[in-house]
């Protein structure tokens, strides 16, 4: 099934080294037509066969291919898993309308997208996914003319079958399952089931279900970027009157584009509130666009695009639109969305609180879109007590003080002296030892000082002296206004 | 919970003008550039107080904010920058409430200014304030007066804060320089409240040159005169007045 870079009539095998010795993990169909077979070392291939191209075996590339599978295939169904290392499945139960094909209208699609891609493919259509493997990968057309081995019970269970006299599928059926079940234990029966499709199983979909979906097909592969927004728009139209009927509105919009070639492109906006008007969701999407790294490449043009809304919240009725609000002013949420899509979501914060010992862990950055926190009020009557500004980490200065514990009477800072002309402190903080399993560490005394020019500066001494430190060192640790 | 619309109303209270002194400094759709004053000569680099035009425009900002509305502050993820981080109990302890703030950090100076354009043409926040370091050349010119524009057109007051960069040609409403100057000392000698040596360098149609010192007061939400209320040390000054001068709702338009 798979091919490389070599010709698909050239003779090769794919190699990996395992226990010291060149061992035969694949091969190419021509090289499978001379009479080789995966599993046998490269030196005795190579004794049969001495033109033998050998090229190293990647299972994680091969794994990564079927992945672009998996998404080129869930043009038909978002029902997409990979099985194994080489198959897929496909649910596509209640997709053929939407579709406007059949059973055999979607395998033969199938069969020329992918035969398009260099591939081979062997497909099959059942009830159930194991039958369809099964069929699939022995090449029958009905269940009851599959081997034993399709159960996929092991080796000692195919050869005690055998041995039995039952070769296929359909002899099984046709005996008692009770004395298979009593011999070969609750799977066989399970097993058979399904290939009998008498029981269904679900898979479980490579990429989530989202909860909303719509797309639109294309007669003609579209070539170019610009009619995409307008699509997008009529979509966004749709999504609405579900997202309407629901009572919801889309917290992250994503937009999936499929090239003929199998390519898939998506792109994905979040919004700070639900957001249903199809006029912000563009607004939103153009921003995306605009701002990728390297533009969207339609190649030979794309002829699906699928919107769906994986992310949605309630919206309280009568919010039809945010624009205004009663200040006069426009709300500030779509502008925070814009930025977000197009500085990406790391570089818009807000400050909030947290309940912590240490100066540097008082505040902390949250995502722009959390709800803001209320902060306490400062004592009144003080002057700031906290920097504006804080070092991080904090600055080493060069620092005159009295011992044992006198406040700082000048520091050196980049290169430059400062006499310290007002001080207040010291204010001990003392090292959080409820928080670590050594429980002890050193004390921070900190000094709010003013130099000669007036600027004000947040000291601390790392470690009492003496009891904690022979010579504790001395950081700068915030500037005040 | 932090009230601000205590500070609000003490912000919009009459003061008297000192003499020469413009009515209303700073215009609310207007840009304003706060510029770090030289160190002293004593210093070897060209270290800047930067926290002292930061802490002037925050304030001046936070009077522009009427309740509930948001302010932005646009600073760079890397260089200076990255290693003094703005920190919320500071600004808690200036009477700024954090809550009302969005901090932006962006790549370079491109996309900040791009972005502050974009955060003053929407109109959504009362304030948006861009930080920058150096001498930023993409800052010229044409990007000052885009910004110019953008605010006039949706009266959000721009305060842009320089440090390291001689003051240059813009188009902007006033041009201030800013630094820390000596507080008041409390009892024992400790630092007082923030004290600054503020100069007007520019103002469009105005008088220049300028110089006073103010303090802020946090509890009226007011700049006043370092010595108004204690024993004169240099003559008696009045104050700077607030952004917002004569009723309380209307937005000075100067």
């Amino acid at each position: 099934m798979r091919e490389g870079a070599a010709p698909p009539d050239a003779a090769f095998a794919l190699i990996a080294k395992q226990r010291g010795a060149q061992r035969i993990m694949a091969l190419s169909p021509a090289a499978l037509a001379l009479g080789l077979s995966a599993g046998m070392m490269l030196a005795d291939a190579r004794a049969q066969e001495p033109d033998l191209a050998a090229l190293e075996h990647r299972p994680e590339a091969d794994h990564a291919l079927l992945l672009r599978l998996v998404e080129a295939c869930e043009r038909y169904t978002p029902m997409v898993a990979p099985h194994g290392d080489d198959a897929l499945v496909l649910d596509l139960t209640g997709c053929f309308d939407s579709l406007a094909m059949d059973e055999t209208g979607v395998l033969d699609d199938l069969a020329r997208r992918l035969s398009r891609l260099g591939f081979r493919p062997l497909l099959a259509c059942a009830a159930t996914p194991d039958a369809a493997l099964a069929l699939a990968r022995f090449g029958k057309r009905s269940a009851r003319e599959l081997p034993v081995a399709a159960l996929g019970l092991g080796e000692d269970a195919h050869l005690a079958l055998k041995r039995a006299g039952l070769r296929t599928i359909g002899q099984l059926a046709d005996r008692p399952r009770a004395p298979l079940a009593a011999r070969f234990g609750k799977v066989m029966s399970v097993a058979l089931a399904h290939l009998l499709e008498e029981q269904d199983r679900r898979i479980t979909p490579h990429r989530a279900l989202p909860p909303i979906w719509v797309e639109q097909r294309f007669a003609e592969p579209m070539a170019t970027v610009k009619p995409l927004l307008g699509v997008i728009e009529w979509l966004a139209g749709q999504a609405r009157d579900l997202l309407v009927a629901r009572g919801r509105g889309g917290r992250r919009y994503e937009v999936s584009l499929f090239r003929t070639d199998g390519h898939v492109a998506r792109l994905a906006v979040d919004s700070g509130l639900p957001l249903r008007e199809p006029a912000d969701v563009v607004r939103l999407f153009r921003e995306r666009i605009e701002s990728l790294a390297d533009p969207l490449d339609p190649g030979f043009g794309y002829d699906l695009l699928r919107l769906s809304i994986p992310l949605h919240e309630d919206v309280s009725e009568g919010q039809e639109r945010l624009d205004e609000d009663s200040s006069g002013r426009p709300d500030l949420a779509p502008l925070l969305d814009r930025l977000q899509v197009r500085f990406g979501a790391e570089s818009l914060h807000r400050f909030a609180p947290r309940d912590e010992h240490l100066p540097e862990y008082v505040d902390r950055l949250v995502p722009a879109a959390s709800w803001p926190e209320s902060w306490p009020q400062p004592e009144a009557g003080e002057p700031p007590l906290r920097p504006l500004f804080l070092f991080d980490p904090p600055q080493t200065v060069t620092v005159l003080a009295e011992v044992p514990d006198g406040p700082p009477r000048r520091f050196g800072w980049q290169g430059r002296q400062h006499r310290v002309v007002r001080h207040e402190g010291p204010e001990r903080l003392a090292y959080p030892w409820w928080k670590t399993v050594e429980a002890t560490g050193p004390t921070r005394d900190y000094y709010r000082i003013e130099d000669e020019d007036g600027r004000r500066f947040w000291l601390f001494r790392h470690g009492l002296y003496g009891s904690e430190k022979a010579d504790p060192r001395w950081y700068l640790h915030g500037i005040f206004a | 919970m932090f009230d601000s619309s205590r500070f609000k109303r003490a912000a919009s209270l009459v003061q008297a003008s000192p003499k020469g002194w413009p009515d209303a400094p700073l215009q609310q759709d207007g840009v304003h550039e706060f510029y770090a004053a030289k160190g002293s000569a004593q210093g070897l680099g060209q270290e800047q107080d930067s926290a002292a035009p930061l802490a002037l425009a925050l304030l001046c900002a936070v009077q522009a904010c009427r309740a509930g509305e948001p302010l932005l502050w646009l600073r760079l993820a890397k260089g200076k920058q990255a290693q003094q981080r703005p920190y919320a109990p500071g600004l808690v302890e200036l009477g700024i409430d954090p809550a009302a703030m969005v901090l932006m950090r962006l790549p370079d100076l491109q996309s900040l200014l791009r972005a502050g354009v974009d955060c003053v043409r929407h109109g959504s926040a009362g304030a948006v304030i861009l930080e920058m370091d150096g001498r930023a050349p993409a800052f010229d010119l044409t990007a000052s007066r885009r910004l110019t524009l953008a605010a006039e057109q949706s009266g959000t007051m721009v305060l842009i804060v320089r440090s390291g960069a001689d003051p240059a040609p813009s188009a902007a409403h006033t041009r201030w320089q800013v630094a820390s100057a000596p507080s008041l000392p409390l009892p024992a000698n400790a630092p007082g409240g923030p004290v600054f040596d503020v100069t007007l360098l520019r103002q469009r149609g105005g008088r220049e040159g300028l110089n006073l010192q103010v303090e802020w007061n946090r509890e009226r939400g007011t700049f006043q005169d370092p010595t108004f209320g204690r024993a004169p040390l240099s003559g008696g000054r009045p104050a700077l007045p607030a952004v917002r001068t004569g009723d309380a709702g209307r937005r000075s338009a100067a």
